[in-house]
């Protein structure tokens, strides 16, 4: 589904050179949850935004579905955020002025969806992560853990092939956290493609593969044998 | 205190220098609106001195009586005549001249055919208005003698040859009078029958020799009074509510402070242009200076928390704030003085009715303070609310730069979602920041008003000038002079203002879109991040500022209806053709998306990563 060689990202020149991310190759098959761990500042956020089109390698090749993306045009990294990247950050990113179900809508009616698909789509989508009730809010009317919802909603707008999500529980307590979890665990069970940044191990720990990072580059590639399947309220500490 | 004062000076100063381009444009609007309001200043009280010359050189008269009989009379109305002659032992009359015979005719001259007023003199020179020659000399048989703006108006010089009535006489000279008013409406203007001719000396038996039973002689009478000062109190005494034309038995009198206020027109309307054009530029300039230190604030808000948690108090901040933008506005004021100062001899020459000059226009203490004042004010009033805003945030929170809540407008948001992608896009940017919107829409709308009142302006000076026929009709009622030098004057003054406000308008078009693209900087973002083109962006940020700059645009044309009928008082008429106004708004919302497209580019440019991650920090 997903795959990377050779991938660099560079800032600075010279004396102030720095590779944020160094030499990765990286293969996520399709419907895999895939955790990558490491540090703050180790280029975990920086693979990410790569592997999503949201920024481009200094060097490097990333395919998607078979698609090579790295050299699109900026047209085509548009449409590849909009119809096949769906993205979750860690501070939301939600627009202030919309309401939830608005920003839910928006990736679909950029996409060119007629206005009333694209509210329709919004609505099971906003079930779906159980903010059926919360649809006219806005983002500063919800709480923590239901803006992420929000947001994990909007990248599920245009039925993405892959989730890129950036430390998607980092600005959240542990019962929002569990929410979130159990949001990607579902997802994980329909078969949805996944990737979650995080240097929280507990979260790490409900992926099926989990990628240390440091200085840019891969130290360790561990299969991890329990995945989702776990006790996710005992992982982040809910239980008893 | 003092160190109070260094730091307020030092952080002001580096701002400044930091955002050298900021500032530039933004002297640029104080400049146009400081030169444009000392220009209006400036002309205030230049009007008199040229006529008052004038008026020395040639006798004027106190009061100019005229009567004109009814066409299809005889030739020589002796009623007339009769009518005028008790006015030379009125009281308080201490000399006279005339009454002269006036006969209406048609002069073909340089492929034009126009109304002329041919007045009967002597050869020889009268005690009261004794026209000043600026070219030949005086009238003799067979010459005549043309009004200067009148000949100014034709391209006639002394020495060619003219027909009146069909009969050739030479242009023996070109003079100038102060007994009626020359510089554009004609003493006629208001007569349906004799609207605006132009003023001629022939000798007496020429005169005569040129009225006809259609057009029979009128009479002119110069009167000196004992008491010039009281002329329109005399003139008022015996006019009896006569009129210009058909006063046979009613004499009209004309007292020369009429003619004078009239003589003055060019110069008033220049001066009221100036003064409406000044207000309307510091108006965008307060515009300029709102949406600059707005659209900065956003940048500044860490800066003011910084300056909080060192130790800085609201004063302080609000301090710094308030010098930049004072430090600006001085400047500004300086340098918009002396180009006002330098123009204003450009606009001040009273036109070729007159001699002499308006003089050197002087630049009062009162004009300074006020042109200081105004930028000041415009300054202080623009900063105030930012400062005191930036200095009541709390440290905490603008230590995070936290920008303002935009508003949410339910409405246009759903109403963008039926709207292609530009399109809602730049609807809901607009929708963010409404008060920006308004902003926007009036600096568009005060600009618009000035191009529509310059259009107006041209279409009245397309309108009959000069007679524009060599058809040889022989009724001089069909003709009309108007005086180009009037108009075209008046075009002449609207199109520096405009050309200012159009400045003006850039400026601001482009403060606008970059404050939107400062404050749209994380909504882009996201946008693009969830699927948006960086062209779709640009065109959104773009469309944002088109919006309002259509509604604007609308606005201006009635605005500038309104403001060509404050400016005219002088009667010009002209109604540009629709296709005009549809152009005017249509090529103003086209520069408007090419002024905002390069800031909306470049901001929809800025890599969404960095964006995304500085906005998480």
């Amino acid at each position: 589904m997903l795959r990377a060689r050779g991938l660099r990202k560079e800032y600075g020149r010279e004396a102030s050179l720095v590779r944020a991310v160094d030499q990765v190759d990286l293969d996520v098959p399709a419907g895999e949850t895939l955790a990558v761990m490491g540090p703050s500042g180790c280029g975990k956020s920086t693979l990410l935004h790569l592997l999503g089109g949201l920024d481009r390698p200094s060097a490097g090749e990333i395919w998607l579905a078979g698609e090579r993306i790295d050299q699109m045009s900026e047209r085509g990294m548009a449409a590849l955020r909009r119809d096949a990247v769906g993205f979750v950050f860690q501070a939301f990113h939600l627009m202030d002025e919309l309401t939830a179900v608005e920003n839910i809508e928006l990736p679909a009616l950029l996409a060119g969806r007629s206005p009333r698909a694209a509210r329709r789509r919004a609505a099971e989508l906003l079930d779906q992560v159980g903010l059926a009730d919360r649809a006219r809010h806005l983002p500063s009317q919800l709480s923590g853990g239901q803006r992420q919802r929000v947001a994990i909603a909007r990248a599920l707008a245009n039925s993405p092939l892959v989730v890129l999500a950036d430390e998607p529980t980092g600005n959240l307590d542990s019962e929002a956290t569990l929410d979130v979890l159990q949001l990607f665990e579902s997802l994980h069970e329909a078969g949805q493609t996944l990737v979650i940044v995080t240097h929280d191990a507990r979260i790490a720990a409900t992926a099926d593969r989990l990628i240390s990072m440091r200085d840019g580059a891969f130290v360790d590639d561990t299969r991890l044998t329990g995945g989702t399947a776990g006790n996710l309220s005992a992982l982040v500490g809910l239980d008893g | 205190m003092r160190s109070r004062l260094l730091i307020v000076s030092r952080l002001a100063a580096r701002d400044l220098r930091y955002r050298r381009g900021e500032t530039a444009m933004l002297v640029v609007a104080f400049v146009a609106a400081t030169a444009t309001l000392t220009l209006g200043l400036i002309l205030h009280g230049v009007i008199s001195r040229p006529y008052q010359q004038t008026r020395a050189a040639t006798a004027g008269p106190d009061v100019e009586a005229t009567a004109f009989p009814q066409r299809g009379g005889p030739p020589a109305d002796r009623a007339a005549l009769a009518s005028l002659t008790p006015l030379v032992r009125a009281r308080g009359v201490t000399a006279h001249t005339g009454p002269y015979p006036v006969a209406f005719a048609v002069l073909h001259a340089a492929g034009h055919a126009d109304a002329v007023l041919a007045e009967g003199r002597d050869q020889a020179p009268a005690a009261v208005d004794q026209p000043a020659l600026t070219q030949g000399s005086w009238v003799r048989p067979g010459g005549v003698v043309l009004e200067r703006s009148f000949a100014d108006a034709l391209g006639v010089r002394a020495g060619d040859r003219v027909t009146l009535n069909g009969r050739s006489f030479l242009v023996s000279g070109i003079a100038v009078t102060a007994a009626l008013p020359t510089s554009g409406i004609g003493f006629l203007g208001n007569s349906s029958q004799f609207p605006n001719p132009g003023l001629i000396w022939v000798t007496r038996a020429a005169a005569e020799s040129l009225a006809t039973r259609a057009h029979p002689l009128g009479y002119l009478l110069n009167l000196k009074l004992a008491k010039p000062s009281g002329a329109e109190s005399f003139a008022n005494a015996y006019t009896n509510g006569g009129s210009y034309n058909d006063n046979v038995g009613n004499p009209y009198l004309l007292p020369w402070q009429d003619i004078s206020q009239q003589d003055g027109l060019l110069v008033r309307n220049e001066q009221r242009i100036m003064l409406v054009g000044s207000w309307l530029l510091a108006l965008l300039a307060l515009g300029s200076v709102v949406i600059l230190v707005g659209g900065r604030m956003a940048d500044q808000v860490r800066r003011v928390g910084l300056l909080k948690a060192v130790g800085g108090t609201p004063v302080l901040v609000a301090g710094v704030l308030l010098a930049e933008y004072v430090v600006v506005a001085l400047v500004a004021a300086v340098i918009g003085l002396a180009a006002g100062r330098l123009a204003a001899p450009l606009l001040t020459s009273p036109g070729a009715g007159l001699l002499g000059t308006a003089g050197a226009p002087s630049l009062t203490l009162g004009a300074v303070a006020e042109v200081a004042g105004v930028a000041l004010g415009v300054a202080a009033a623009a900063t105030f609310a930012p400062a005191i805003r930036a200095a009541r945030t709390s440290t905490v929170r603008a230590l995070i730069d936290v920008a303002r809540s935009p508003r949410r407008r339910g409405l246009l948001i759903a109403l963008s979602a039926w709207l292609p992608v530009p399109a809602l896009l730049g609807l809901r940017l607009a929708a963010r920041r409404p008060r920006r919107l308004a902003a926007n829409a009036i600096s568009i709308a005060v600009t618009v008003s000035g191009l529509v009142a310059l259009l107006f302006a041209q279409a009245s000076l397309g309108a009959p000038q000069l007679g524009g026929t060599t058809s040889g009709s022989a009724d001089p009622g069909q003709f009309e002079v108007g005086f180009a030098d009037v108009t075209q004057r008046v075009d002449q003054v609207l199109l520096i203002v405009t050309v200012m406000l159009a400045v003006l308008a850039a400026v601001n078009a482009i403060f606008i879109t970059q404050a939107t693209v400062r404050d749209a900087r994380h909504n882009s973002a996201v946008t693009r991040g969830v699927g948006a083109s960086c062209q779709q962006v640009a065109a959104g940020l773009s469309a944002a500022q088109v919006l309002p700059a259509l509604a604007g645009a609308l606005a201006g044309i009635p605005g500038g209806i309104g403001l060509f009928a404050a400016a005219n008082q002088g009667g010009y008429s002209g109604t540009p053709p629709v296709w005009w106004l549809i152009a005017v708004v249509l090529l103003t919302v086209a520069g408007v998306a090419a002024l905002t497209a390069a800031p909306a580019w470049a901001g929809a440019r800025r890599p969404i990563a960095e964006v995304l991650q500085a906005e998480a920090a």
